[in-house]
């Protein structure tokens, strides 16, 4: 079995004086989408956030693509090939949603072909192109959020709760976009509420409850076990918050 | 594009107010220009602090300094360039002017590099220390402008050409007042083209919104820090010059005279916005200058009811940036 | 009898309390140690000033509150008494008017300025105190009527201070005992109960709360103090003592000047004085005051050593002219903020006994 693109061995992070992360272990394997999930303050978000260098891990080893990475600042750790969507989207608000992805897109003006299709997918983002980002509603924002990530060929996407308070409408087009990406050479590890999202698009699952891995493994395998899911996650098949 | 209009016309606002309290409209038009330029002055000196404090949560309660250091260091320059000082030809005057600037700008940006070396980034993210600790500098930055130049004030004389005013009819206008207004101008304006149409000035945009993502997206805007605080220091230099002239005395304590208006300047503008600051400086030149004249006592006192007034209309400022 | 006295804030130190005592002591027996009227000037000066350090302790060790505004109220509490004795004549009840009333501006000022902007982040909060403060300083230097502009107003104190008026006949110790002995030992009490009110305040529930919102103002909000009332209050009472200091300083020298109520050095001193001291320690700002006012007269015969001894090289002579001793002041107080941010206290204190 090939080497997995990111895992994390025995991570623990403290924020202040709260330890938020007692030991996280999983795998990202190389290729498809890997759905991060549990119940609210399982500290989803805060492995995401030590992945991308934001928080200092306290213990453990960060390797992505055979690299240990849990030291590294992180804008080195970005320039490695991961791209980060945070939880609160952080668009840049003033600038404009053309500003936003030129920024994005480090290594010179974005790639046209890949433009043409964030268009077709986030047309929206096409009709507010010259205005701020700002002026977005929040399902865009969410689009233009993934757009920056994907603005330029990356290796490993964290997305951290994309359809949240998104419009069921608006969750389809992601479903459909997340697909294509997945198809594409990108691998993703996708932090979910939803539990009807994850089931669709993701391959691999692990499961955190109380700063640690609950659970890993394939996510068809999880999707069938309903007593697993109502343990873990509190739900019932078929069920999203 | 939705932009908010409704800041910039306080300053015609301001203006039309004082035209029946000032009285004399030729009064009115001297008092006006004296305002814009010195408006544009600390204009110059403030926007670097805004932009330090937007991109890197850094109050240098030191930036006086800055100030202080350009006027000392642009005197000391023309001082040695006195025949071309005192040459009645424009060029020769400029040619004096020109490398004392140069020099003022050039120094303060090195002191401002050292500056952030060693006494601001120790302490990032400390509010109180960085309070405590720039202060400190300022303490020893006069102290040593005493070492260097002495205790005592230096007189400077403008180049022979600046002097005087020109005549529009019955009206006065300082020539270098205009100067200082050109220089204002051209200074905003290139800051405005490079903060909205390079791509530097969109990474110092995006980065006083959200550092954080700035750095998710792989730049390292460490040194971009450094970057901004040099330039910052370097505008207070120049700033610093400018202002010698137009006082035509300099002092250890120029830089900690005019750092309160810098400072009201850069909280009326919203912290971080450049477009803000140079609204707010304006308004503050033109209110100096003309409760100056009608009630000179309470002039400072006016600016601070001025922010006051501000503060509660837009408790962050004329254009708060939007924050992390 | 002590703990209570010092409200259970012992120094903790056999050091730090071989000071306070030198200290007390020292300025009790001051008239009689050292004769003359410049040296007892500078005891009541050191007597005043270790007040005002005490009083900004409570904002910015306690509170962690930074305001350049404190000398506005140190030269309220001045001008107040000054200004009642210039118009009313030298009576005590003028001392009382003045001070009630420098107290009622100071304590209403403070309020206003801390409901308004302590709302806002503490850069801004020291922003506007600086700017506040810096109008004040103006608005005192032209307003000649009220408060003798830049000269300042000279006056007459109560007979009881003047040196005219006699306590008994002949000396005692080779000090003569006349108003001025009484007029020192009203200074040197007064600020000794000043201090001791300030121990009970950091040292009572109200105080252990300020320090709760100064770790982690959040969190206090969350478990419901109201922030804003706290950090308010804590600026009236030191505003308060400030003033009451500015008031001792009036009753002692028969003039009250811009220069040495309201001018940015003396906030300088006191920012000086407090972080040199130690912050958050109340004992820091008697120290440091102490420190200071010594520095002050003796740093510079000190430098004025090494100035000689340079005087071959221009610039570095210059580095030490005796009137750059706040430089070297400057220096020790930014290595403070750095190194020792507990100050002499703290430093002394964790000298293990």
């Amino acid at each position: 079995m090939a080497e997995p693109l990111l895992s994390l061995r025995g991570v623990r992070t403290n924020i202040g004086r709260y330890h938020i992360l007692h030991g996280v272990d999983f795998d990202v394997p190389e290729g498809g989408l890997t759905m991060l999930l549990g119940r609210n303050g399982a500290g989803k978000t805060t492995t995401l956030r030590t992945i991308m260098g934001l928080w200092r891990a306290a213990a453990g080893e960060i390797r992505f693509a055979g690299r240990d990475i849990a030291g590294l600042a992180t804008p080195d750790i970005a320039r490695l090939g991961i791209a980060y969507v945070p939880e609160t989207m952080a668009i840049f608000a003033d600038l404009t949603v053309q500003e936003n992805l030129i920024l994005a897109a480090r290594s010179g003006p974005p790639d046209a072909a890949r433009l043409d299709w964030i268009f077709g997918r986030f047309e929206a983002l096409k009709r507010f192109w010259t205005l701020p980002a700002g002026n977005l509603s929040g399902g865009q924002k969410q689009m233009l959020a993934v757009a920056r990530a994907i603005i330029e060929p990356r290796r490993l996407l964290l997305i951290d709760e994309p359809t949240k308070g998104l419009a069921p409408a608006i969750i389809a087009n992601m479903i459909d976009a997340f697909r294509e990406l997945k198809d594409g050479a990108a691998s993703l590890l996708v932090v979910e509420q939803n539990f009807a999202f994850a089931r669709q698009l993701g391959d691999t699952v692990a499961v955190m409850d109380d700063g640690k891995v609950a659970h890993t493994g394939a996510m068809a395998a999880f999707a069938a076990d309903a007593d697993l899911q109502q343990h873990l996650l509190g739900l019932g098949m078929g069920e999203h918050q | 594009m939705k932009q908010d209009w409704l800041p910039p016309l306080l300053i015609p606002a301001i203006a039309i107010v004082a035209l029946p309290l000032v009285g004399s409209p030729t009064s009115w038009v001297t008092l006006t220009v004296a305002g814009l330029a010195m408006g544009l002055m600390i204009f110059i000196m403030a926007s670097g602090l805004t932009l330090t404090f937007g991109l890197m949560d850094v109050l240098n309660f030191g930036h006086g300094a800055f100030i202080a250091v350009g006027a000392f260091v642009a005197a000391s320059v023309m001082l040695a360039m006195a025949p071309w000082m005192t040459a009645e030809s424009l060029w020769l005057n400029l040619a004096a002017v020109g490398p004392a600037v140069l020099a003022a700008v050039v120094v303060s940006g090195a002191l401002g590099w050292g500056f952030e070396r060693v006494i601001v980034r120790p302490v990032y993210g400390q509010h109180l220390r960085q309070i405590l600790v720039t202060t400190g500098g300022l303490i020893v930055a006069e102290q040593l402008l005493k070492v260097v130049w002495g205790p005592d004030q230096i007189t400077l004389a403008r180049p022979a050409a600046l002097r005087g005013a020109f005549l529009l009819g019955d009206v006065a206008i300082e020539k270098y007042r205009v100067l200082a207004v050109v220089i204002g101008l051209a200074v905003f304006a290139a800051l405005a083209v490079t903060l909205n149409r390079t791509r530097l000035g969109l990474l110092i945009r995006a980065g006083v919104e959200n550092g954080e993502m700035v750095e998710a997206l792989g730049y390292r805007i460490r040194r971009l820090f450094v970057g901004v605080f040099v330039a910052g220091s370097a505008l207070a230099g120049l700033g610093g010059a400018m202002w010698g002239l137009y006082q035509e005395t300099v002092t250890a304590a120029i830089g900690a005279q005019v750092a309160v208006l810098v400072f009201i300047v850069v909280i009326i503008g919203g912290l971080g916005s450049v477009g803000g600051c140079f609204v707010g400086a304006l308004l503050v030149g033109l209110t100096a200058n003309y409760v100056g004249f009608v009630a000179p006592k309470v002039a400072l006192g006016s600016n601070i009811l001025l922010m006051a007034l501000i503060l509660l209309w837009r408790p962050q400022g004329l254009y708060p940036v939007a924050k992390r | 009898m002590l703990r209570a006295l010092l409200s259970d804030d012992l120094p903790r130190s056999r050091w730090l309390a071989a000071a306070l005592i030198l200290v007390v002591v020292g300025l009790a027996v001051a008239p009689f140690l050292f004769p003359g009227a410049k040296s007892l000037n500078v005891a009541a000066k050191i007597c005043v000033f270790i007040v005002l350090a005490a009083s900004f302790d409570l904002l910015l060790g306690y509170t962690g509150i930074v305001s350049f505004a404190h000398t506005m109220f140190f030269g309220i509490g001045a001008y107040g008494v000054a200004i009642a004795l210039t118009r009313m004549g030298a009576e005590w009840t003028a001392v009382l008017v003045g001070i009630v009333a420098g107290l009622i501006v100071a304590i209403a000022l403070a309020a206003v300025i801390g409901l308004f902007s302590l709302r806002v982040r503490t850069i801004f909060f020291a922003m506007i105190t600086l700017a506040v403060a810096s109008a004040f300083a103006i608005l005192a230097s032209q307003l000649p009527e009220l408060t003798g502009g830049e000269d300042g107003l000279n006056y007459r104190l109560p007979a009881a201070l003047r040196a005219s008026f006699s306590l008994a006949d002949g000396t005692l110790f080779g000090v003569r005992l006349n108003g001025r002995l009484l007029d020192y030992y009203l200074v040197y009490a007064a600020s000794l109960v000043l201090v001791l009110v300030l121990l009970r305040v950091v040292n009572s529930p109200f105080g252990s709360v300020l320090m709760a919102i100064r770790e982690n103002p959040f969190r206090a909000e969350a478990i419901g103090y109201r922030t804003v009332v706290y950090r308010t209050i804590a600026s009236c009472i030191a505003a308060a003592v400030a003033a009451l200091a500015g008031a001792l300083l009036a009753l002692w020298s028969s003039q009250t000047n811009p220069d040495t109520t309201l001018s940015f050095d003396i906030m300088v001193d006191i920012l000086l004085m407090v972080v040199i001291g130690g912050m958050g320690t109340m004992y820091g700002g008697v120290l440091g005051a102490v420190l200071l006012v010594f520095a002050q007269n003796y740093l510079q015969d000190l430098l004025a050593l090494a100035n000689k001894a340079l005087a071959s090289v221009p610039l570095l002579a210059n580095l030490f002219h005796p009137d750059r001793w706040l430089l070297w002041l400057g220096v020790a107080f930014i290595l403070c903020v750095y190194f020792f941010p507990t100050g002499i206290v703290g430093s002394l204190r964790s000298r293990r006994r």
